[in-house]
């Protein structure tokens, strides 16, 4: 599962990442989809962009 | 001291302070990031959890939900005269679930309605077809020195505003600069053939433009007593309930430093 906020600053990643991943799955471009959450910090973007959701 | 705020929502504000020195700017910034109070899960009590994530990583997750926070009404735990915990310094939360299915932030229930948890959608635990959880969490005041968990702000940082001044008579427009720019903070004037600042306050002073100017015509320098300062929450409190809070904290501060100057305790 996705840490609950972003390890750099803070900022609560967990609660867009089930609507990160349906989106791209969906065949949208990641960086669109961070864009239209609003996650603008390149340390929160990367823990949307490296988690691999295991279990 | 000139304040003129730049962009303001919910949970972001930007704005330049004008008139001050770092010092000032800094302990404001320290005093919002780690002593303004906020409310977090500090207390779980597990009933029953036979999901797979144990106990300890669960109280972890639950302690990092963002809690909206009214200041008004409670007091810090080590200022409150109760033994454990009362309704005046802590809120009890109940999560509850049996799977198959995921428990949200939206599914802890608290007695108190003025409580709400400032995004729901924050998976907490999933669970498998025949596991529950049941727990009981206790959330109190606490400061973000003690755990960043109670740190109101995500973002809280400043930065000097830049200047950066053009010799006309040494520039001959050959657009290295606003080549070089990483941050598109120049632009080519075709007009007057001169290059301008169209995007001061996105400059971050890395000085590329200095470097690729062959004539040391474009120099960036920054205004000694004027300031960016951005500020983003975790929705707790708005930021600028965080910074009215960290004024009033930085005064008493002073005031304290006065008495005890003059003889008091």
């Amino acid at each position: 599962m996705i840490p609950v906020r972003c390890l750099s600053c803070g900022k609560v990643v967990s609660a867009y990442f089930e609507d990160f991943q349906k989106r791209t799955e969906m065949g949208e471009d990641p960086k669109q989809v961070l864009d239209d959450l609003g996650v603008t910090k390149y340390c929160c973007r990367r823990m949307f962009i490296a988690h691999v959701e295991v279990w | 001291m000139e304040i003129e705020i730049k962009n303001r929502d919910d949970n972001l504000m930007v704005f330049t302070v004008e008139g001050v020195d770092v010092s000032m700017v800094n302990a404001l910034r320290r005093i919002s990031m780690v002593e303004v109070p906020t409310l977090a899960i500090e207390t779980v009590e597990i009933l029953k959890n036979d999901a797979r994530i144990f106990d300890e990583a669960l109280a972890h997750r639950l302690g990092l939900v963002p809690l909206t926070t009214d200041l008004e009404s409670m007091i810090l735990a080590e200022d409150c005269d109760c033994e454990g915990h009362c309704p005046r310094c802590s809120v009890s939360l109940i999560l509850k679930g049996k799977g198959p299915k995921t428990l949200y932030s939206g599914d802890l229930k608290s007695q108190d309605t003025n409580l709400k948890v400032v995004l729901d959608t924050i998976p907490l635990v999933k669970l498998k077809e025949g596991e529950e959880v049941e727990l009981e969490a206790i959330a109190k005041l606490g400061l973000g020195v003690e755990h960043a968990k109670w740190q109101p702000t995500t973002t809280c940082a400043y930065q000097h505003y830049p200047e950066i001044t053009i010799d006309p008579d040494k520039c001959e427009a050959c657009l290295d600069c606003v080549k070089g720019c990483p941050r598109n903070v120049l632009e080519y004037d075709e007009k007057n053939n001169q290059i301008n600042v169209v995007d001061l306050e996105n400059c971050s002073m890395c000085r590329t433009c200095e470097k690729d100017c062959q004539n040391k015509a474009i120099t960036v320098e920054s205004v000694a007593d004027k300031f960016i300062f951005r500020i983003e929450t975790d929705g707790s409190l708005s930021p600028t309930e965080v910074l009215t809070r960290a004024c009033d904290i930085l005064s008493e501060k002073a005031d304290n430093i006065v008495t005890f100057s003059e003889g008091g305790s």
